[in-house]
């Protein structure tokens, strides 16, 4: 029980500043495809591109959060969130592949393009149930979720920590991005997937499709981040908080370490894998790429960005570091990665609590 | 004596050149006239042994060989010809290119390995001794009898004892034939396991000694093969030894993990490029790569102990920042040079000393310059151990690491310490990247191919041993380069890293942890 939870009346308005601060935010994006339907001449019209990109980078900040609860809560910095989302993202797109049917280039009706030209005569076996969405949405959660399981149980046992977890977890990564090169592995090597149809019998280039995913974007985050909620502010949590602050004292309080940390690192990780596989539908395209370690060092720096240790400065930097990205992007391209380098180090540096710490004006790291 | 020995040894060569110059005479008109008597007559120049047989049957290949009307052999040359009996230039007009069946052109290939055999250069010779070896025809008995009398070189009088055996191994004689069985079991080589094989289906009485000849020749083959795989993984072992190195003092030593030292490596390699360039058209150029050495040292060290008083300084016992803060350090380097020189590959050349391929006893290759960067790492590994052992700075550096605050009440300065320790591993990934300019392309992202394998190599052999980042290295390399042939270069690497992982398990301070107190700072 720390002093500052007592409220005071100043800390209590500026909670409910916050509050309402907060469901603003969360009305307008809802209010976004639906300003989408304006007629474009209208003042208030929102143009195609930025739902298509306010739905990806809700999926990034889903992607933030689950980083956040990991490395903000437990002190488990993951460099290898990145795999989990593009895991998710390839169990999306092999049901979008199914989806394709005839209408690829070779006609095949079960056999996406790729493997009839790689000579396969029969879907692979772990191909089968992908026709189906729910399987499919099951798949990227429990694949994420079972490489985390089988990461996080050989790390944590042997008390990994630190930033040799951190390294562990980029090599795996890497390891993932070199295997799903490869093109006898049956996820379409180099190219991945693309050229996708349709989803749930809606053509994905319409706007429909688009609002669909859009709000079940939405939803995602909500609903993940009131499960984060619940978790940071129970009981589990505060153990969380005590293990990332303090390890050996928590394993000698009688707390099973391992086992709490496996748990945050396992629901994050199902959490990114459940974001790729809404990312994919959204940008329609999953290749290896998305397991290079950049990715995932990125994701990391949304949340240093934002804040770590708060959910919601996990969802602001996801938003605000994207922003940037966007902008500087079209406007000089050479300054982009000039400007993430930067905020690397100037986060690290002068803004150990991220932006949200501004907000707060907190002063200690 | 020396005089006498070789005065005999003129006479001998007027008299065998004055017995074939008869031959070479004689055999000429026959090339031309059938295609029964052309073969005839090459086979005659082969076995004359005359220089000038040589231009002729190459004429021939070349299809400039002509003949005329009455009969006269003419090489043409351009627009016009020679006599090719009296060397004298002779008119072309109405000559006509002699022909060539299958049968010509095989008494050719063995009439120009004959005579190759004589031949006054020695990469000539050694040509055609192999030549003679694969045809493995009884009838070059005599001639490398003859060749084997004049050879001096001794690599040449191995391969033509090889292709005597071969040669034997198809003639008549049975005890040369056990003799040959014998020689070529002990050659190892593939094309002798062909021939013995050739030889076992022809004659079915020879099964016996030709099967202990084959399992000689394939231990000794699996030998090699084996031998040459540890080269190469010693080879790749060095390349990781130098890139984990800078690691093994910034991380191992001090504990700060700098994930720009790939960029460093990368960085390290351009120097080498900017040397190189400073260095065209002066007298220098040849030295330009023993000259980036320092120079590239000099200005990684400089770039790393900048980076560690004006940032990493400030973020000591906080890993997880220092981690994320030096990335983003390497992006803005990557993206600097990738500005600064574009992002094509930029092309370093090696020193003519160290272009070319080494044959290392047992017939095994390699080529130089990989040679060149073993004996680089290994030297550079030496250097770091004396410097750490023998020097002040090692010293204070060593003090500094076990117990901060009382190295500093001994009046050792700290900060300048760890200033210098970081200098000096980012300098040593400035080496790291002279050695990989000369096997890797120079671009912008040079290093991030490395800085995970370096992590592997320095968490794999114990963080904090300089040793274990030898072993680290050298053990990483070899077993990359023994599963390639079996599972590809890519998942060659996914097994390494899965291995990793799992050998944490076990030990998961490193092969070589440190002990006592120090293991838990």
């Amino acid at each position: 029980m720390t002093p500052a939870e007592t409220p005071t009346p100043e800390r209590g308005t500026a909670r409910l500043a916050f509050r309402l601060l907060l469901m603003a935010a969360i009305l307008s994006l809802a209010m976004l495809p639906v300003l989408n339907q304006l007629p474009v001449d209208s003042a208030l019209h929102v143009s195609d591109f930025i739902v298509s990109i306010g739905g990806k980078w809700i999926t990034y900040a889903v992607l933030a959060l689950a980083i956040d609860l990991a490395w903000g809560y437990a002190g488990i910095l993951s460099l290898g969130h990145g795999a989990f989302f593009a895991l998710g993202g390839y169990a999306m797109g092999m049901h979008l592949m199914r989806l394709i049917g005839t209408r690829g280039v070779y006609g095949h009706p079960v056999l996406p393009d790729f493997m009839v030209f790689l000579g396969y005569k029969e879907l692979p076996w772990y191909w089968l149930g992908f026709e189906y969405l729910p399987y499919a949405m099951l798949m990227a959660m429990v694949v994420p979720g079972l490489l985390a399981l089988i990461i996080g149980f050989l790390a944590f046992r042997s008390r990994i920590t630190g930033v040799y977890l951190s390294i562990i977890t980029q090599a795996m990564t890497y390891a993932l991005m070199l295997a799903f090169f490869r093109n006898d592995m049956g996820f379409g090597g180099n190219n991945g997937f693309t050229d996708f149809k349709e989803l749930l019998g809606m053509p994905l280039q319409t706007a429909n499709a688009r609002a669909v995913l859009y709000y079940a974007s939405l939803a995602l985050l909500l609903v993940s981040l009131l499960l984060c909620w619940r978790i940071t502010a129970s009981k589990l949590g505060r153990v969380l908080v005590a293990i990332r602050d303090a390890e050996s004292r928590v394993r000698f309080l009688g707390y099973d370490v391992t086992q709490h940390k496996l748990f945050v690192f396992v629901l994050s990780a199902m959490i990114a894998g459940l974001a790729g596989a809404l990312y994919v539908p959204q940008v329609g395209i999953i290749n290896p790429g998305e397991f290079s370690p950049g990715n995932s060092i990125e994701a990391v720096i949304w949340v240093a960005v934002g804040g770590r240790g708060s959910l919601i400065g996990a969802i602001l930097g996801a938003f605000s570091v994207n922003a940037l990205k966007t902008w500087l992007t079209t406007v000089a391209p050479d300054l982009w990665l000039f400007a993430l380098g930067g905020l690397f180090v100037a986060v690290t540096l002068f803004l150990p609590r991220g932006l949200i710490g501004l907000f707060r004006g907190e002063k200690r790291a | 004596m020396k005089r006498f020995l070789l005065s005999c040894f003129l006479a001998l060569l007027l008299m065998t050149s004055g017995r074939a110059q008869d031959g070479f005479v004689t055999a000429l008109p026959g090339l031309g006239a059938s295609f029964g008597e052309t073969a005839s007559a090459v086979e005659k120049l082969g076995a004359s042994g005359d220089p000038r047989g040589l231009s002729v049957l190459k004429a021939l290949q070349d299809g400039t060989l002509l003949r005329t009307g009455d009969g006269r052999i003419l090489l043409g040359q351009g627009n016009g010809a020679v006599d090719a009996a009296t060397g004298a230039a002779a008119p072309a007009d109405g000559a006509e290119p002699v022909r060539l069946n299958n049968r010509v052109r095989s008494a050719l290939r063995s009439a120009l390995g004959q005579l190759q055999l004589l031949s006054p250069d020695a990469t000539e010779r050694a040509a055609a001794a192999d030549a003679v070896f694969r045809s493995a025809s009884a009838e070059n008995i005599r001639l490398i009898d003859t060749a084997l009398a004049r050879e001096t070189v001794p690599a040449i009088k191995e391969k033509l004892r090889l292709a005597l055996a071969a040669a034997q191994l198809a003639g008549p004689e049975a005890e040369a034939k056990r003799q040959a069985i014998t020689t070529l079991g002990h050659a190892g080589s593939t094309e002798a396991r062909e021939i013995l094989l050739k030889a076992k289906a022809a004659d079915a009485a020879l099964a016996a000694p030709i099967d202990v000849a084959l399992t000689e020749i394939d231990r000794s083959l699996a030998y090699r093969r084996a031998a040459e795989t540890f080269v190469q993984g010693l080879s790749l072992g060095s390349v990781l030894l130098l890139a984990a190195l800078g690691l093994a003092i910034t991380f191992g030593v001090m504990g700060v993990i700098n994930m720009a030292h790939g960029e460093f490596v990368m960085l390290g390699a351009y120097a080498t490029f900017l040397v190189q360039e400073a260095l065209r058209g002066t007298p220098f150029a040849p030295w330009a790569l023993p000259l980036a050495i320092p120079a590239a040292f000099l200005i990684t060290a400089a770039i790393g102990a900048l980076l560690e008083r004006g940032f990493i300084r400030h973020l000591y016992g906080r890993p997880l920042e220092t981690l994320l803060m030096t990335f983003g350090v390497g992006m803005v380097l990557q993206q600097a040079i990738r500005l600064g020189f574009g992002a094509q590959n930029r092309e370093v050349i090696s020193p003519p000393w160290m272009q070319g391929t080494l044959l290392l006893p047992g017939g095994i290759a390699m080529t130089q310059n990989r040679l060149w960067i073993i004996l680089f790492g290994i030297l550079v590994f030496l250097l770091v151990v004396a410097a750490i052992r023998f020097t002040r700075l090692g010293l204070e550096m060593r003090a500094v690491v076990q117990n901060r605050r009382i190295a500093a009440t001994m009046g050792i300065r700290t900060g300048r310490v760890d200033a210098l320790t970081f200098a000096f591993g980012s300098g040593l990934a400035g080496l790291a990247g002279v050695a990989l300019s000369q096997i890797d392309n120079v671009s912008p992202n040079l290093g991030t191919g490395y800085i995970i394998d370096s992590f592997m190599v320095v968490v794999f052999g114990g963080v904090g041993s300089l040793f274990g980042t030898l072993v680290g290295a050298l053990t990483l390399g070899i077993i990359n380069k023994v599963l390639e042939p079996y599972a590809g270069a890519v998942l060659a690497k996914v097994f390494v890293l899965v291995a990793i992982m799992l050998f944490i398990q076990r030990r998961p301070r490193g092969l070589f942890a440190l002990k006592g107190r120090a293991a838990e700072a």
